[in-house]
């Protein structure tokens, strides 16, 4: 079955926005509402959208690796933030900051394992979902 | 059966040498223990391991687990030196050393845990090693079935033990044996304590009415009935009795159940050993006798029992390794263990008979063997006993006369008179085959000549059971007493015993065996519940799934508003704007739709609108995180629906209708029912303070002004990694379902 002009014309713009989008909620989530769990989701359904319009091999190929891969790969970065906390001697997930170059009125650029950890979490929300979206469209 | 190794590699090939050099190592190094413990000393090594918990990886080396130590590591050394020749040929010869060494290294752990739950630990492990163990022939059914059954009588028991265990900790303090002290006879708890402690131990070391396993667990290879089924595992729960006495000996009960149980085990097994017609099942019933009256002389508790008790453990190791490692080689020279077939064999197997009769006299209690040292303290124990001597001492007198019968048929018979034909022409064992039956004969002997040498372990084992040190004096012969006299009356009833013994087999073997049919009855019947259970509840169908979780919920819920007599008053006020009662109006409508409408596509869609209308609430009500999370959400279970509703059957709308109204009923009951929850949670004063915390704390220490994401990817980010490892495994076992789903239907 083939999907109509409109949808895979607007998907090309659609999904590339959607991506960005994921991840610039994914970036604000500290302060403002969003994180790792929406812009995963947010993530999936760009790729879904894909799927739809131009079939889930094209998806799969869009994604490049295997969505479960994904999900795996975003458990262990997510368990390796964690981790990263027992290098300076703190328990196991505990914030680590870094402020790069901090200026007379703003803290710096920071840089957290915090950040590294909700990348996992957008891996894992992103990598499941697909997983079982794709898998349940090919199913049928 | 024996697969001899006449091909094979020396010693088994590295996985042979492994496992012979490691326990021969450890049986070295424990030694030099003995001076520092025979002088009365306790050593105690002590590592943290669970430190939140109390569970300590502790050392406690007194006479007690000293003397298990050096017998499991001694014995150890001697039947893996016979494994490897016994089974170095087999195809799974590695696996086997695997299993044992796992094995040896429980019940190390087990004899040598200071701590409970690691004792613990260390007795599942040696139930599990030895359930692996009985059914190494897995091919076999009747070796699975006798393993299973092992298994689940001593695991059973084993879950018994624990819950004891935890009283035990919870009404001392500790769960660190150096540490329990005096006497808990008069505490509440020491009654379920008791029965607890002891049904792992009855189970554990196969006291009546467990005793159905051990006989089965034959099935295993020869050396491992030597070294599992008699003279270590089984011992576990004499060990833990003999541990728990200072602790919880003393009392009527203790007394009554241990001395009745025990004697009443060793009678009736001494019994049954005379039935059989298989030399090694003889000797699998004699252990079961051994056993008995390790737990009837715990039970007496007078110094002179302890005695003998410990006097007994060591003889009984000694000889009844030594013979099953005897009957291996017969079987392996022979072919056959029928003991109305085998005859003559001393002139074909002359050292073989050399170890069996040796142990023998062990066995039967004859001087100046060790096992008649033995014997003499038991009957002087059991004379001496303040309450239940009668039955304490008919009670191992007739086990004692059934036992030298029993030596009769295993030991004297076969090698004895004409040679009689076997299915293979008899012939000696290997060299690595009698050096651990020969070796662990001649002990018997020579410890029966100079006993001083066994003090040296009794004396320690003594007084680490009975809780104060005791003298302990062995000897073969002071003068003329009640126990010498008995032993002579043991002597001539025994030898009356084994000239009838084949009349008495005959008699014997008419009445049926009750327990182990009882067995199999019982498995069917437990078989045969799971699966009316699994009919009733796992229907396949989802709907009714969430139908019995949903009732489940409701009930739950009711009962407690019921409970509780919940009477909320819901206060209203003027919070209400339009806006929100908009919101309700379009939920309700949702609702409705999708309680009525006909058609699927329709309620899939009304559904949406209730959870847009929900995400409403949460955008009015300051969430904006969960809103975008439920609005996310929302879409991607319309993509997930819309996919699946290709696949689903055709609605049958009589069957909807029916079942409809049940499925709204318990819609209103559960919705109502939470309304009235949660308004009676607004009533109550809401604690601000987490809430508060979070608001100050989120910028300061965590640099985030997004207080529901700081809490999910700092503050709480464990619990965050163990929700996304369950988000992980729910897509990957929906994935493989789906697969699976794929690959059937094609």
């Amino acid at each position: 079955m083939k999907s109509s002009l409109i949808v895979r014309a607007a998907t090309r713009l659609l999904v590339g926005l959607l991506l960005m989008f994921s991840i610039w909620m994914l970036l604000r989530g500290h302060n403002e509402p969003g994180g790792g769990f929406i812009g995963g989701l947010i993530a999936a359904t760009g790729f879904i959208l894909y799927a739809i319009a131009h079939g889930c091999r094209a998806a799969r190929e869009a994604l490049r690796l295997e969505p479960q891969t994904i999900a795996m790969v975003g458990l262990g970065v997510a368990l390796a933030a964690g981790a990263f906390a027992a290098i300076p001697g703190d328990a196991l997930f505990t914030g680590q900051w870094l402020f790069l170059w901090p200026g007379p009125d703003t803290k710096g650029i920071p840089i957290s394992n915090i950040l590294v950890f909700d990348i996992g979490v957008y891996l894992v929300v992103m990598g499941s979902v697909l997983t079982l979206v794709l898998a349940l469209e090919e199913e049928v | 059966m024996a697969q001899s190794d006449s091909s094979g590699r020396p010693l088994g090939g590295s996985a042979g040498i492994i496992s012979i050099l490691v326990p021969g190592a450890l049986f070295v190094w424990f030694l030099q223990f003995l001076p520092a413990v025979a002088a009365g000393e306790t050593i105690l090594f002590r590592i943290d391991w669970v430190p939140s918990l109390g569970v300590s990886i502790g050392m406690l080396l007194d006479g007690l687990s000293l003397s298990f130590a050096l017998l499991i590591t001694g014995i150890g050394t001697l039947v893996t030196l016979y494994s490897s020749s016994y089974l170095g040929g087999h195809v799974h010869y590695t696996r086997f050393v695997c299993y044992l060494l796992a094995f040896m290294a429980g019940m190390l752990g087990l004899v040598l845990s200071d701590n409970l739950l690691a004792l613990f630990v260390f007795w599942e492990i040696t139930t599990i090693s030895s359930y692996l163990l009985i059914g190494f022939s897995a091919d076999e059914a009747k070796s699975r079935r006798n393993a299973l059954q092992a298994l689940l009588v001593t695991g059973t028991g084993g879950l018994a033990f624990l819950a004891g265990i935890i009283l035990l900790g919870g009404v001392t303090g500790t769960f660190d044996l150096s540490e329990i002290e005096g006497s808990l006879a008069d505490h509440p708890l020491y009654l379920p304590i008791f029965l607890l402690v002891v049904a792992g131990a009855f189970t554990k070391s196969a006291q009546v009415p467990f005793h159905f396993w051990l006989p089965n667990a034959m099935a295993a290879p020869t050396p491992v009935s030597a070294y599992l089924h008699s003279a270590t595992m089984v011992k576990g729960g004499v060990y833990l009795l003999a541990r728990m006495n200072p602790t919880l000996g003393g009392t009527e009960i203790w007394f009554w159940t241990l001395v009745l149980f025990g004697g009443f085990t060793a009678v009736f097994a001494s019994i049954l050993a005379i039935k059989q017609t298989d030399i090694k099942q003889v000797l699998a019933y004699t252990t079961l006798m051994a056993l008995g009256t390790l737990v009837m002389f715990i039970g007496l508790g007078t110094s002179e029992a302890i005695k003998g008790a410990m006097a007994f453990l060591l003889v009984h190791s000694f000889y009844k390794a030594a013979l099953f490692l005897m009957i291996g080689l017969v079987d392996h020279g022979t072919g056959t263990r029928d003991a109305t077939v085998l005859r003559g064999l001393a002139r074909a197997m002359p050292l073989t008979a050399l170890a069996a009769g040796l142990a023998a006299i062990s066995m039967a209690g004859i001087p100046p063997s060790i096992g008649f040292i033995g014997k003499e303290f038991l009957y002087k124990a059991s004379i001496g006993s303040e309450f239940g001597a009668i039955w304490a001492t008919v009670s191992i007198f007739s086990a004692s006369a059934l036992m030298f019968a029993a030596a009769g048929i295993v030991a004297w018979r076969p090698f004895t008179g004409r040679l009689a034909e076997t299915p293979i022409a008899p012939h000696e064992g290997p060299w690595a085959m009698l050096v651990g039956p020969l070796l662990l004969a001649c002990l018997g002997l020579g410890l029966g000549i100079f006993p001083d040498y066994a003090e040296v372990l009794v004396r320690p084992a003594t007084a680490a059971v009975y809780g104060s040190p005791v003298d302990v004096d062995l000897y073969l012969y002071r003068g003329v007493n009640a126990a010498l006299i008995l032993s002579l009356v043991t002597f001539a009833a025994g030898w009356l015993l084994y000239m009838l013994h084949g009349r008495l087999r005959d008699r014997l073997r008419r009445s049926p065996d009750r327990f182990d049919p009882g067995w199999d009855r019982l498995m069917d019947g437990v078989l045969a519940g799971a699966k009316w259970q699994a009919r009733l509840i796992q229907t396949g169908q989802l709907r009714r799934y969430l139908f019995v979780t949903f009732l489940t919920l409701a009930v739950a819920l009711v009962w407690s508003i019921w409970r509780a007599g919940l009477s909320p008053t819901p206060d209203l006020g003027d919070d209400l704007r339009i806006k929100h009662w908009a919101v309700l109006v379009f939920i309700t409508a949702g609702a409705a739709i999708v309680a009525f409408t006909n058609s699927r596509m329709t309620s899939v869609a009304a559904l949406g609108v209730v959870g847009v209308g929900v995400a409403l609430i949460f955008i009015m009500f300051g969430a904006p995180d969960v809103a975008i999370t439920q609005l996310l959400v929302e879409v991607l279970q319309v993509v997930l629906v819309a996919v699946a509703m290709l696949k689903l059957p055709v609605l049958n709308r009589e069957h909807v209708k029916t079942i409809r109204g049940w499925d709204l009923l318990l819609s209103l009951v559960i919705g109502v029912s939470t309304t009235l929850v949660l308004l009676a949670v607004m009533d109550t004063p809401f604690d601000l303070r987490l809430t508060v915390f979070f608001e100050q704390a989120s910028a300061p220490i965590a640099y985030g002004r997004n207080i529901v994401n700081v809490i999910l990817v700092d503050f709480r980010a464990l619990d965050t990694f163990g929700e996304i490892a369950v988000v992980v495994i729910a897509a990957l076992g929906a994935f493989a379902l789906l697969r699976g789903t794929r690959r059937q239907s094609r």
